[in-house]
């Protein structure tokens, strides 16, 4: 009995520990950065940031969810942080008459953007998780581009008479003081500006309870499982395509909630915002993170979006510079004496490896 | 079959009538009749390429049988899959080693409680107390499951870290999870020596005897066979070619002739 619980403890203190050390990060820098602000010693660039990095990082934590604890490629993050984005700005416009205090219409357009979001992840996955391989990556690299599509020649706007929306443009009239919530290629303007840093950070944690407390449960498991060996867990009772989905749409709806805070940080978004580039950065700030990882997500996340801005004084050798610092990142990523030496410096003893 | 008119008597727990399968115009299984009975272990042998993991594959629901039925727990398995077929309790490993590998060996054998402790993902994510309920009794039972397969020191090692054997055993105790009423074992001696062999016989009749549930093996090593099984079937090209006690398939002429030749 004594072995039994040493084995339960050590157990429990190693999946502790990346846990602890995520929020603890978390809420570090949340402090940090509050009273910089505070002290006014915090430059206007970096204040600005704030709240688009706190977007990245859900993003990102979700698709690590779904690139690295269930092993599905995903190129389309992007595509539903748009999602998100514009319903967020729909259902704030919307509600902007009947609720006229900022943080609650935020944390209802944050809601309605996460749903929406892993509606659409839903209705894509049902017919590509049951695939085997990578359609979902050519499937997802699709949807980020026909929802830019679709977003570029939306019309939306509410006036009197209600909600009205049109995919043309001679089509679509106003009454008199009505309102333009989506405007084509234009995108959202004249969107109020309620998204604060605050808010992104508590949804950082939210995002990594959901993520965390889904890693280490019984559907986590399965994910997992399904991720290692697709016979062998199937040959327990995992269902594949049902285990694949839920990983996929918290990814997607994470992503939703990032987006709709993003969309709401701003006065105008335009749909190419959310373009492959974006769905490709958010997936190398995953994977230089490490897959996952959750931790090392936020980090890499944080850095990569500070390090052009950092660089600024460089002006045109700064992309030159990133691409050799992401390089020099995952070198040392992959270099196992190195990544020994470093872990040994947490745990104090090598264990299990043998 | 003559030796088993006692056992007639109950309905046995697998049924296989005529069961065959072609690939193409290749006939892997044909024909094959064979029972397996409550709290049997029951040995599934033959030269190689004979069709015995093809055997496992159709139980199981990999492959789609050609022709002929298979009946668990008296009911026809027509139409179910894979999936299906574990919750209705037939458990099984693999020849070749299929660990979920990124994992600890205690959460590979936590998997196997998937179906046996079911709760929902939001109970998972919003910590509901059914999620602490539920996590506490997989534990003890999957530590349980390792102690019985002599893993639990390994516990919070990750699966492909183990070694050879002590990775077979794994994939007992995570079929075991399961709560199957049959288990069927692909090769769960392959590449052990002669002590861990001897070891792994001890631990199948345990296994038996303690969760009350029949086994059928497919194996190579005589030993091993003729030690725990109380039937035998021998599989050649596909057919059975003979079942029966291990002293009968020993001095059956049939038999003799298939694994040496003329």
């Amino acid at each position: 009995m004594k072995e039994k619980s040493s084995v339960f403890s050590r157990f429990g203190d190693k999946k502790n520990r990346g846990r602890l050390m995520s929020f603890a990060l978390v809420i570090i820098a949340y402090i940090a950065v509050e009273v910089l602000l505070k002290t006014g010693s915090l430059g206007s660039m970096f204040s600005s940031l704030l709240v688009p990095i706190t977007c990245y990082v859900v993003a990102a934590i979700g698709l690590n969810l779904n690139v690295g604890i269930s092993g599905e490629l995903n190129l389309g993050q992007a595509g539903f942080m748009s999602v998100g984005a514009f319903c967020g700005i729909c259902v704030s416009g919307i509600l902007a008459n009947s609720i006229s205090a900022g943080i609650p219409r935020l944390i209802i357009a944050i809601f309605c953007g996460a749903i929406l979001a892993a509606v659409f992840g839903f209705l894509i996955g049902i017919p590509v998780l049951k695939l085997q391989g990578d359609y979902l990556a050519i499937v997802t690299l699709a949807f980020g581009q026909i929802i830019k599509s679709i977003f570029m020649n939306a019309y939306i706007g509410i006036d009197t008479e209600g909600l009205h929306f049109s995919f043309v443009e001679s089509n679509f009239k106003l009454q008199p003081g009505g309102k333009m919530l989506l405007n084509g290629p234009m995108g959202a303007t004249g969107t109020q500006k309620i998204a604060n840093f605050t808010v992104g950070t508590v949804l950082v944690i939210v995002a990594l309870l959901v993520v965390y407390n889904l890693m280490f449960s019984r559907s986590g498991r399965a994910i997992m499982a399904a991720r290692d060996n697709r016979i062998a867990a199937e040959s327990v009772g995992i269902p594949i395509s049902r285990t694949k989905m839920l990983a996929f749409v918290t990814s997607a709806a994470l992503a939703g909630a990032a987006g709709a805070l993003y969309g709401l940080n701003y006065s105008t978004l335009v749909p190419n915002k959310f373009d492959f580039n974006t769905s490709i950065l958010i997936l190398v700030y995953v994977v230089l993170g490490g897959l996952g990882n959750m931790t090392g997500t936020i980090i890499s996340t944080v850095v990569l979006i500070l390090l052009p801005e950092l660089l600024r004084s460089l002006q045109d050798y700064r992309m030159l510079i990133y691409a050799v610092v992401l390089i020099l990142i995952m070198l040392v990523t992959n270099n196992e004496w190195l990544m020994t030496k470093w872990k040994s410096l947490f745990s104090g003893k090598a264990k299990g490896g043998a | 079959m003559a030796d088993n008119t006692d056992k007639n008597m109950k309905a046995p727990v697998l049924d296989v009538q005529d069961l065959g399968i072609d690939f193409g115009g290749l006939t892997a299984v044909n024909d094959l009749n064979m029972q397996v009975y409550d709290g049997e272990i029951v040995g599934l042998i033959g030269p190689n390429g004979a069709g015995k993991t093809t055997v496992f594959n159709l139980l199981t629901k990999v492959y789609k049988p050609t022709r002929g039925k298979i009946y668990f727990d008296g009911k026809d398995t027509a139409g179910k899959s894979v999936v299906d077929i574990n919750k209705a309790g037939i458990a099984r490993t693999f020849q070749n080693i299929r660990l979920f590998g990124n994992l600890t060996v205690l959460d590979n054998v936590k998997t196997g409680f998937h179906n046996v402790i079911p709760y929902s993902p939001i109970t998972a994510i919003l910590r509901l107390p059914k999620y602490f309920a539920s996590e506490k009794e997989i534990n003890e039972k999957a530590m349980d499951l390792l102690k019985i397969m002599e893993l639990d020191k390994y516990a919070d090692y990750k699966a492909s870290n183990l070694p050879y054997g002590a990775q077979r055993r794994l994939e007992i105790a995570r079929a075991l999870a399961t709560n199957p009423k049959l288990l069927l074992l692909d090769e769960p001696a392959a590449g052990m020596n002669p002590q861990e062999t001897a070891e792994l016989m001890d631990m199948i009749r345990f296994v038996r005897d303690h969760f009350k549930i029949a086994v059928l093996l497919i194996e190579h090593d005589m030993k091993l066979v003729m030690g725990i099984c109380e039937r035998i079937t021998v599989l050649n090209y596909g057919m059975m070619l003979a079942q029966g006690t291990p002293e009968e398939i020993q001095s059956n002429p049939e038999v003799i002739k298939a694994y040496l030749g003329d």
